[in-house]
């Protein structure tokens, strides 16, 4: 088996490509995301950026106490964000959990959403600490319920103790399952991973193994999508792409609360894996509470008056 | 070289050390967004500080502190609140000395001036303070309908109130005494040399047990920051004494497209200053269930 002829899938291959990648500079990295932040954007690129941003968001509900009711509303919600203005695009994907994933998907299709892709977390989301057939069933089940999208996540404590060869196997086996019917994001776990070394690897593995997305987080651990963590993925799908002349994409997901947040890692992705990247097709933002913010951001670039959250919906 | 250096201590004076007064937000003190700085000086045009020139951001980021903080600080006891506005006083009076300094420096009146103005400021959290408990009975009442329902009436507070008071000290605490007390939080924007002593009122609430976010300072000018509160969909009272009468009509309109209620006051205490920023809520309980 040969992988973009980089990597045979064995566990020495890996080890020695992934030995070879050289470290990342911490402070270097940390002070470019730092310095990219305070970029200012105003006037008609905020607003082209605002769009932007809703266009990529991942409208993401993750709770035990999510029910049906909830998806159908968040779904509603992603085909029209503002249902008082139809200039708004619709949001990139929604992201729940697998056993809503019909719910959802028979809701989007009924409200004329049929543009909207359900993205389904697998692969027992979000520990991943569950034996491989269980995974695979796990993601079997929400392609089947009409998932396009597969949101796994890598077995850290495998990744950490240096086996990644079965991180990288277990990546190859939810890709076939996948096949052409699902995109497949890769989620790292990033607070969990520690060093931005670790982060490095992790994209270059999960790339190789046939990832369409590499996601920072779960979002039920902090910290989760840092500047400094995108950066690092970023130049990590840059430099593939110049590889292996396939684009993969980059999902940051936790902590993107605010617009200002959302408008950073655009500037982010502008200017370090380059324009190309600047749309949902490979850049995607998982996170719940950050459309409110873009749409009273919107409607203040609108109105010319500060907007107040009693006019989005709450979620 | 002893007699030379005596000779120098002699003519030097220490070196004073000026404030820098900053923004009260969330209970914390940041520097404005904009960055910019005004001058007070005197009367006789002598420098005393650069209070912070806010601007419309600084009031977004105080709206979003204070919209935070508020359902927190309407549900504290009204035990709790009035014991806090208490503090406030306890804490105020410890410091008397200096707020009559600076408000006399600033201001220009009288030290005797200025310390009547501190006291009459300290019995104003006192006062306000005991009626935190009595606002239901005062404001609320038992209705009597025809029909087979208790049918009771609550005051509750508003939500986020911004206040412009005049540039002077004891108006800026009767603007915002009487709003918070109910379980509003508030947005200050105090105009000119006022700042001086708002700001130094700021280290006297972030040491009084006041939650973060309740009472928000923003120092500048009402011309730049007024207009913003009035059109901001997320203040729900504004309290323009302290706004030139020209000038109302115009924050009125910019106001009426989230129905924000406008007050001003002619600086007399009262009661109703309390529940001009409150809204009565009415409970319908049917009897015999």
């Amino acid at each position: 088996m040969s992988f973009y002829g980089i990597v045979d899938g064995s566990e020495s291959s890996l080890k020695r490509f992934l030995a070879q990648l050289p470290g990342v500079d911490q402070v270097g990295a940390e002070a470019r995301a730092a310095m990219l932040a305070t970029r200012s954007i105003k006037t008609t690129s905020k607003r082209w950026a605002i769009d932007t941003a809703i266009s990529m968001v991942d409208l993401t509900t993750l709770e035990g106490a999510d029910t049906a009711g909830k998806v159908r509303a968040l779904c509603s919600k992603a085909v029209r964000p503002d249902p008082s203005d139809t200039t708004v695009p619709s949001v990139g994907a929604i992201c729940v959990y697998n056993d809503m994933v019909a719910i959802a998907r028979t809701h989007l299709d009924a409200i004329g959403g049929k543009h909207v892709p359900v993205a389904a977390v697998s692969t027992a989301f979000p520990s991943g600490r569950a034996s491989m057939e269980v995974k695979i069933q796990d993601t079997q089940d929400a392609i089947d319920a009409g998932a396009g999208e597969i949101d796994m996540v890598i077995d850290r404590g495998a990744f950490l103790s240096g086996q990644y060869g079965l991180v990288f196997d277990e990546i190859v086996k939810i890709r076939e399952v996948c096949g052409e019917r699902a995109h497949l994001k890769v989620i790292f776990e990033t607070g969990e991973l520690v060093t931005y070394d670790n982060v490095r690897k992790a994209s270059y593995l999960a790339m190789l193994a046939g990832a369409d997305f590499i996601k920072t987080s779960t979002g039920k651990v902090a910290p989760a999508a840092t500047p400094p963590v995108v950066l690092v993925m970023l130049e990590a799908v840059r430099d593939f792409y110049q590889m292996t002349e396939r684009r993969i994409g980059v999902k940051p997901a936790g902590g993107i609360r605010n617009t200002k947040d959302a408008i950073k890692q655009l500037v982010l992705v502008n200017e370090t894996a380059g324009p190309e990247w600047l749309t949902p097709e490979f850049f995607r933002i998982g996170a719940s509470a950050l459309l409110n913010d873009l749409l009273m951001q919107r409607m203040k670039m609108d109105d010319g008056y500060y907007a107040s959250p009693n006019y989005v919906t709450i979620d | 070289m002893a007699s030379s250096k005596k000779a120098i201590s002699k003519v030097t004076p220490r070196l004073e050390v000026k404030k820098t007064y900053k923004l009260y937000i969330n209970g914390a003190f940041p520097r404005s967004e904009s960055g910019r700085v005004y001058e007070v000086s005197n009367t006789k045009g002598g420098f005393i500080a650069n209070p912070t020139l806010a601007s419309r951001k600084d009031l977004r980021d105080a709206v979003v502190a204070a919209r935070a903080a508020q359902s927190g600080w309407a549900k504290a006891t009204a035990y709790n609140r009035g014991q806090i506005l208490y503090r406030i006083a306890e804490m105020l009076e410890g410091r008397a000395d200096q707020f009559a300094s600076e408000i006399s420096l600033a201001s220009g009146v009288t030290l005797r001036k200025a310390q009547d103005e501190v006291a009459t400021a300290i019995d104003r959290w006192v006062w306000y303070a005991g009626w935190s408990d009595k606002l239901s009975a005062a404001f609320g009442a038992t209705n009597p309908v025809a029909g087979p329902y208790y049918n009771f009436t609550i005051p509750e507070p508003q939500g986020v109130i911004a206040v412009a008071p005049a540039e002077n000290f004891l108006a800026f605490i009767d603007s915002i005494a009487p709003a918070i007390v109910s379980g509003n939080t508030v947005i200050a924007l105090v105009p000119g040399s006022a700042a001086v002593a708002a700001m130094t009122f700021a280290e006297v609430l972030a040491t009084s047990d006041l939650p973060a976010g309740v009472i928000n300072i923003l120092t500048g000018l009402h011309d730049e920051l007024a207009p913003w509160a009035a059109s901001h969909m997320d203040i729900d009272g504004f309290d323009i004494s302290g706004i030139d009468k020209k000038k109302r009509t115009d924050l009125k309109v910019a106001g009426a497209e989230n129905l924000k209620r406008f007050h001003h006051f002619d600086g007399a205490i009262s009661p109703t200053r309390i529940y001009a920023f409150m809204e009565a809520k009415t409970v319908w309980h049917p009897i015999g269930v």
